[in-house]
This record gives C-alpha cells, structure tokens and sequence, in this order.
C-alpha cells in the first residue's frame, strides 16, 4: 500500500516511523522526539467536543513548534515536578490506516492506549491518534499530532508527559 | 535500636482535638498560626463542609455568557450538587437541580445545549428550562391533566445573584446578601471588567478540567500563596526567562491581602506602578496590541492609564472562584480526597487582539498538561498524602504574622510571600463552620 500524493510511502516504514515516535516519548528520550518535528508543526491534544478553532478555544495542549521546545526544555530541567520522577510508560499504537493527504503531507489514523504508572496509581490512557507525516530529504518527519482522548468530555488527571 | 516503632513515632489514628458524638470542634482544628491535618481528611468534616459552606454561603456557578441566547443552558455544580443553568424566554437566569421530580433521574445529559425544556428520558416527564412540569404521558394515571403540574417542578436553587455576569448561588434561603458576602472582592470582579474597552467579561473558550486528587482547600489556600511560585514553578520560569518570578520574592513591593469574608489576593499593582509601563502586566508592550489600546483609550479616556499600567487582579473568591490575571479557574469539591479543577482563559468583550493571546497562554499553562498547573497538581496531591501522616498534626500557617499591617482601607496585607491570604481564608472557614 502506497500513501498518495506524490509521498512514496509504504504501510510497513509508516509503522515503523510511529512505533519509534511511541518509544521515544514512552522513554522520555525528549531529544530524539524533538528531532522528529517539522518547523511548522502542531501537537494537538483538544479538549472537549469543538474541533474547529484550536486558537480560540481552550485545549490541553495545543503547541507550534516553539512551544514543543519550551514543553520539552521544562521536561529537561528536571523540576517538572509532575514529571519528576518521570512516569513510567508504555503504550500499543494499533489499527494504523493510511487516511489521504494534506497539503503534500501523508495523514494517518491509529488507535493508541497506554499505561502511566506513578506513585498516585495507574492510569490508562486511550484515544485516536491523526498524524501528518511529511518526507523530507528522504527522512520521514512529522508535522502534526492530533490525540483525541476517548475521555476527553470528563475531568482528567494530569497529564505532564508526552502523549 | 531495639524499638524501631516507638508508640510516638507511630501513634494510633485517633480522633482530632475535641471531636466525639458533636462532632469536631472546629475551634480546636482551626487556630490564627495553624490548622490541623483532619481537616483536609475527615469525612465527617467534609460532609459538614457540605452542610455549612457548599450548601449556605454564596458559590460561584457560572458566567452569564456561557448562556447568551433565551434557552441556552450549560450544566454547572454547587458542592455535590448537579445544577442546570439556564436562560429563560424572559432572558433570566435560572439554576434548576438536575432532578426529575418523578423518580430522580437526571434530566439533563448534556454539558451544554439550547432547549426550551428537558425531558426525562426515564418516564418522558417534561420540564420547562425555568423549571416548571409541562407535562408527563399518559395523565389519567395522575387523574388527568393539572392535576400534579403545581405540585411538582425541578428544584430552584434557593437564591441567586450575579456581578459583572459571574453567576453566584446559595443554597439557603436566607442568609447575607451577595454584595455583603463579596464585599471587597467585588472590586477586584471590577477590576477584571474594565480590561474589556466595553466592560464586559466573557468565558467562552471552553473549559478544562482537571481532576486532582487533593482536598479543595489545598487549592483554595494555593490560589494566593506567593511564596510557592519560585520554587513550583521555577521550571518554567527559568525556561522561559519569565518575570514572574520577582513578582513573588522578598524583594517585591507587591502585597498579599485579606480582603474579608475569606477572600483574598496577591495585589501586584504597586510593582507594575513602580514600572510604569501599559500592557507589562500581560507580558507585552502596547506596540503589540495597538487595537486594544487604542480602544481601552477611547473608552475610558485618562482612567485608561491605570488600567492598562495595573492590569488584572489575582484573586481568590471564597470557597471556589479564583481569577488569576487572564484564567478563571473554579474548584470543585468531590470528596474529602478529590477535587476537579475547572479553567478557562478570560476573553474580554472588545478585545479580539487580546483574546487569542489569552486562550494561547491559557493553553500553555493551565489544565492538566499545563506548564504552571500541572505542577501545583503535583503539590496538591503530594500535600494530601502528607496529611494521612499523622504527625506533626498541624499545618503551619505563620509566615508573616508578625509583619502584617491594616492598609488604608482597614485590610490585612502582608508582604508578596506572607500567608495572610491562607490566613483570612481559615478565618472565615471557622465562622461558616462554627455557625451549625
């Protein structure tokens, strides 16, 4: 299976792009993650049930890409205190479908659930992942994060690691 | 070592100071220098707490503009309870327990919607968004038609008053006015509306909640806390070369004040008076937001000075409304364990300039990812696990106590990092809840 719009994609190195994605922020490897974004990118994780305007409306997170360095040096200080110590996590990204394009970008579908594990308890985490992922110089990047929590209607726990 | 576990190094659970068949005394937990631990732990003290606070004073509920539109309604809380808020075909404001009076079932599943009434879905019974049975099937049952519609309706919420569009509510049916319960953070409500070239406050980004696993106080004591910023959120301050910071050290001339009726605030002004400088208060310069400016300068003329250099108010209105600058957070009670933080960024009518800048930097630190939030959560609930130890007892509330002095107005204020607020906020906490 091919991605369309000119990106020569194939199923298997899309998977294998998201499962290091996953690994990277499941082990806190916040250099590596930040590495894999583009310069105009936006990692999104809305809040209740509008989609539509992300800049007028109230999301958990909604970062450019400046502000993932920001979120990311905040991590790297170590007195993030509600990371600190770091939760420990692993997450099964599962049902990954090639969507269409956007823009040139190849958009992509999965489900994810994944365990947190800190002191306070266990929480799991469920929800659908949309990614934009873009070739450049031949290295997949990626260009956006949408994750659509399955309970984002009620109250959350905190949630001060990479989703 | 022969006895590691001497009895007072690990005592019995034991009931606090002076509790028994009464109840607790709440003068014994509560003193001017100090609370005791059970107070954030207790059961029966939040069950009380329920009865003589969440169930009697004035609670925030919500903001009329989350309801614009006749037959708009959102759903809202008071202590436990599941409110409905509604505006009427008579542009009122109404606050209705989300009860069906037949068999108890809510009537209302949705956040938020537009209705002329509510239907049960249990037995289709029909309400009015002003809360009266419209009708139910099958009427010969009930002896036919108006014969129980008189008798039976959702439950009004007692009183309910509003300032500046916050939407407050009391349980009881008698008690203090809201102007007398609000007193002097009236002004601070004030404050916030005149950052709107039309006066008027506006909470419709949405919200995010955040469920905390602590006792509301901790976050209600928090909220004018200026001693915790420089070492909570020292992280991001010193990511993002953040000012804020100075704000809250011994070096500010900002105070922290008492303001009554166990509100208090973090008043900032005299530091940005001392800078001098419109719009420094929001991070900006007003080269940035010449809109804005230009709009606060037509409408207010020379006031808009001061209100452009002194910005928006820190405050914390007792039990559950806390406006910190450009958020509006709400606490919510859950059980003596568990709260769940609401929040929003504020927008202001007129503002379009501002508006967006606020839900952005709302975004960036509130709820549960929140770059400031996400760690004072940390602390609450890392303090509510420090209350089960059972000693010390006692949480300390002295800092400042020897400093504090009356402001002109005749108010308690402490420096930038005294617990002066913590302090007014127990103050009146012990009125409420020895007043049985």
């Amino acid at each position: 299976m091919t991605a369309p719009a000119g990106q020569d994609l194939d199923l298997r190195q899309i998977e294998q792009f998201l499962y290091r994605e996953a690994r990277y922020a499941d082990e806190h490897d916040y250099d590596a993650w930040e590495a894999l974004w583009t310069d105009d990118a936006i990692y999104w994780v809305p809040a209740g049930g509008d989609l539509t305007e992300p800049g007028a409306q109230m999301s958990v997170i909604y970062d450019n890409r400046s502000r993932i360095a920001t979120r990311l040096n905040q991590l790297r200080t170590g007195r993030r205190h509600a990371q600190s110590p770091p939760s420990s996590l692993r997450r099964v990204i599962s049902n990954v479908e090639v969507i269409g394009d956007t823009g040139g970008d190849t958009v992509v579908g999965a489900n994810f659930i994944l365990a947190e594990s800190r002191e306070r308890g266990v929480e799991t985490w469920a929800g659908r992942v949309t990614y934009r992922l873009r070739l450049v110089d031949g290295e997949l990047r990626l260009a956006g994060k949408q994750v659509l929590l399955v309970n984002r209607e009620q109250a959350l726990p905190t949630l001060a690691f990479l989703i | 070592m022969t006895d590691l576990l001497p009895d007072a190094a690990c005592p019995e659970p034991a009931d606090p100071p002076g509790t028994p068949a009464a109840g607790p005394d709440y003068s014994r937990l509560v003193k001017p220098d100090r609370v005791h631990g059970s107070l954030y732990t207790d059961p029966r003290i939040f069950a009380d707490e329920l009865a003589r606070i969440w169930y009697r004073t004035w609670v925030y509920v919500g903001h009329v503009s989350e309801i614009r539109q006749p037959g708009d309604y959102v759903r809202k809380s008071i202590g436990l309870q599941d409110v409905i808020m509604t505006r009427g075909a008579d542009g009122r404001v109404h606050l209705l327990l989300n009860r069906c009076a037949h068999r108890a079932n809510l009537v209302c599943e949705a956040d938020r919607g537009n209705s002329k009434s509510f239907r049960c879905p249990y037995h289709g019974w029909t309400y009015r968004n002003t809360g009266e049975l419209i009708g139910f099937p099958f009427n010969r049952g009930y002896g036919g038609r108006g014969i129980i519609e008189g008798e039976l309706s959702l439950a009004a919420v007692p009183r309910i008053d509003s300032h500046q569009g916050f939407v407050f509510a009391s349980m009881a049916a008698d008690g203090p006015s809201l102007a007398t319960h609000l007193g002097e953070a009236a002004g601070e409500l004030d404050r916030l509306a005149r950052l709107s070239p039309d006066g008027e406050v506006e909470l419709t980004a949405g919200w995010l909640k955040h469920r905390t696993r602590a006792n509301w106080k901790l976050l209600a004591e928090n909220e004018t806390d200026g001693y915790h910023p420089q070492f909570v959120h020292g992280s991001i301050f010193s990511v993002t070369q953040s000012p804020i910071g100075a704000l809250y050290s011994d070096k500010s001339t900002a105070v922290t004040r008492n303001l009554g009726n166990g509100h208090s605030e973090n008043d900032l002004r005299p530091e940005f008076r001392r800078i001098a400088e419109p719009m420094r208060w929001f991070g900006t310069t007003q080269a940035r937001v010449p809109g804005y400016v230009r709009r606060m300068r037509e409408a207010y003329g020379e006031a808009a000075e001061q209100i452009l250099v002194e910005g928006a108010p820190h405050v914390m209105v007792f039990p559950n409304l806390f406006i910190a600058e450009i958020q509006v957070f709400v606490i919510q009670p859950v059980s003596p364990g568990e709260c769940v933080q609401h929040s929003t960024a504020v927008q202001l009518k007129g503002a379009p300039e501002l508006n967006r800048r606020m839900v952005s930097q709302s975004v960036g630190s509130v709820g549960p990812a929140g770059m400031l939030l996400a760690d004072d959560t940390e602390m609450y609930e890392r303090n509510q696990r420090g209350v089960a130890m059972l000693r010390p007892e006692w949480l300390d509330l002295r800092r400042g106590l020897g400093r504090e002095r009356l402001d002109e107005r005749g108010l308690k204020i402490g420096t930038a990092t005294d617990e002066t607020g913590m302090r007014g906020f127990w103050a009146h906490y012990l009125t409420l809840m020895r007043a049985a």
